[in-house]
């Protein structure tokens, strides 16, 4: 019987025939922390007697939820991690380098790896085709010193995509749309791979925006196949070497087929305070917001960056809303000044963060105040996430989200465009 | 080997509980120092909700259990999050269902996460757990509960008390049944 990707990978990656609903043990090409999650990884690792790590070329902290540092303790935590960076000899990205999984996907992940991050984004480095996924601090931490961890094989869902975006909508509006449909919890447990005559024509960036978003729909990784777009994408990024095609077998089994035709999509926004709270922004505008804010592992690419700028050019934000914008890494930073998007976001009234998370966890750089309305292009709008459970979160893209901070309230961005 | 059996009182709040929720980001600061991040365990959505467990606690009737509905712990990976629940003086979860990685999380903790039809518990039940059988015993209401398994490797971390003295004893994973 055919294999799903899913199924694949993790044959590969075990030496072993991996079917759904097995346990096994793969290899781990890849294993991260971030700042927030690597102090409990660090002080695990300790307690469990490891001294060295199985792969240091391959092991990598990221300084990028609280960067810089807003308080005492975190500069602490960072101090922590640096001095573990040193003992151990793993790889470490300073603050303002960027999001951790950006720098993953422009750095390191390849074609059927095999990657797990302490951080439950981890899952964007799937639209590489890499089976990338979010774990706990113990989890990575044995990962870190055995580089292997253990596995239950995920059951896939096929979500096949056909047809072409219209004006104004973009994949954004696409996954918001799929997890407002399958629900939160929709695919807890399994892997939600993606398929479909129109991935011919979704780019990378795109697929990242899409793969990122799978945790919340519940899902273990979002995969892509690797296939044309894949290798250019590593080309790109000096990593040609290591393209290999990657699909799903014929007559794999998927546990369900979920068929979505890109041509019927429109604006989408996800209301406070979950995600899958799903409206069509037709439905939703109007509502006055404080705060714009456009970044985050999920929209913080130079495409996304370059769909802002070409809906605020020669605009102005309204006087009443702020508009935060936090590039996902350098980069995206040097490639978005040189395109000329920063020149017009900062000529539209942006305020520029540096690369890295930014507003997105509620820690710092946009922590909205009592009764506040925040339109974010991040994944996440739970109660309290951007730092205070009396304010408001509505999830969108980064054209919604450029709209919107014109209009000083949600729009549908096909009113400016 | 004798199976592993739990008593005591319910504490059930809802569905969708997020790590968010259970332990905000704006808390990360006192990520390095857990009984001060324990404090402010599901402050914003259950406020009440850490009196009420030490209140089951110094009350002696038990552990106190964790009731909730579909969808618990979904959200950011923080591992603080099982941490500053069993920190309260949690002793067991019981959940429609949870997600995934805070349910791993939970169990490289030690801390037991059974997955059961929580509608037919209600706030301050008495409660029996066979943790090692899968089994729930409502002794308000006589109804007993089966829980879905777990893979046998999380069972044996979860025997050993949690992922790390798992691999302090076995040094690697050890793949079984
Ligand atoms: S940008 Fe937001 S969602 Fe992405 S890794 Fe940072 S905090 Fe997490």
């Amino acid at each position: 019987m055919g294999k799903t990707l899913a199924e694949k990978i993790l044959s590969l990656k075990s030496h072993s025939e991996a079917r759904a609903g097995d346990v096994v043990i793969a290899d781990v090409d890849l294993a991260f922390v971030q700042d927030t999650t690597g102090p409990l990884t660090i002080r695990q690792f300790k307690e469990s007697g490891f001294k060295a790590l199985a792969k240091p070329q391959q092991a990598i902290i990221f300084l990028d939820h609280a960067a810089p540092s807003p308080a005492r303790q975190i500069s602490n935590d960072h101090i922590l991690l640096r001095r573990f960076a040193e003992e151990t000899g793993c790889r470490i990205y300073e603050v303002g380098e960027g999001i951790c999984h950006e720098l993953v996907v422009e750095n390191f992940a390849n074609p059927g790896d095999v990657i797990i991050g302490a951080d439950s984004h981890t899952v964007t480095a799937g639209a590489l085709g890499a089976l990338a996924t979010g774990m706990g601090s113990s989890d990575v931490a044995v990962a870190l010193a055995l580089g292997k961890t253990w596995f239950r094989v995920p059951e896939s869902l096929l979500i096949e995509l056909s047809g072409v975006l219209p004006r104004g909508v973009y994949v954004k509006d696409l996954i918001l749309y799929l997890i407002g449909q399958i629900g939160a919890d929709g695919a807890t447990y399994k892997a939600l791979e993606f398929g479909g005559k129109a991935l011919a024509q979704i780019t990378m960036s795109q697929r990242l925006t899409i793969a990122n978003m799978a945790v919340e729909a519940g899902a273990k990784v979002g995969l892509f196949p690797s296939d044309r777009i894949t290798r250019d994408f590593l080309k790109e990024h000096g990593r040609g070497d290591k393209y290999k095609p990657l699909s799903p077998d014929g007559g794999a089994n998927y546990e369900r087929v979920i068929p979505v035709n890109l041509d019927q999509l429109e604006p989408m926004l996800s209301l406070p305070h979950a995600v899958d709270s799903v409206r069509p922004a037709a439905q939703v505008k109007g509502v006055k917001i404080q705060q714009a804010f456009i970044g985050t592992c999920t929209n913080g690419r130079v495409e996304d960056l370059a769909v802002a700028a070409e809906i605020l050019k020669g605009k102005k934000r309204h006087p009443g809303t702020r508009l935060l914008i936090a590039p996902a890494s350098r980069q995206v930073l040097i490639q978005a000044m040189d395109e000329g998007y920063v020149r017009a976001l900062i000529e539209a009234g942006a305020a520029i963060l540096p690369p890295g998370c930014a507003a997105c966890l509620g820690l710092h750089q946009g922590v909205l105040g009592d009764g506040e309305v925040c339109v974010s292009t991040a994944n996440r709008n739970f109660k309290g996430r951007m730092g205070n459970p009396e304010s408001m979160i509505y999830l969108a893209s980064p054209a919604t989200a450029a709209a919107s901070a014109i209009k000083g309230e949600i729009t549908d961005p096909r009113e400016v465009m | 080997m004798s199976d592993l059996v739990l008593k005591g009182r319910a504490v059930k709040l809802g569905d969708n509980i997020s790590t968010d929720d259970i332990i905000s980001g704006r808390f990360a600061h006192l990520r390095s120092n857990l009984p001060e991040l324990a404090k402010h365990v599901l402050e914003d959505t259950a406020p009440e909700f850490a009196s009420r467990v030490r209140a089951l606690s110094a009350a002696g009737a038990g552990i106190a259990i964790f009731v909730a509905g579909k969808n618990l712990g979904l959200g950011s990976s923080r591992e603080h999050a099982p941490v500053v629940i069993k920190m309260s003086g949690i002793g067991a979860i019981l959940a429609k269902s949870a997600a995934r990685i805070f349910f791993r999380n939970a169990i490289n903790q030690g801390l037991p996460v059974l997955l059961c039809d929580t509608d037919k518990i209600g706030d301050g039940d008495k409660l029996e757990i066979n943790v090692t059988g899968g089994k729930i015993s409502n002794l308000m209401s006589g109804v007993t509960l089966s829980c879905s398994k777990m893979p046998p490797i999380m069972s044996a971390i979860l025997k050993e008390g949690g992922l790390i003295p798992y691999i302090q004893k076995h040094k690697d994973f050890v793949i079984t049944g």
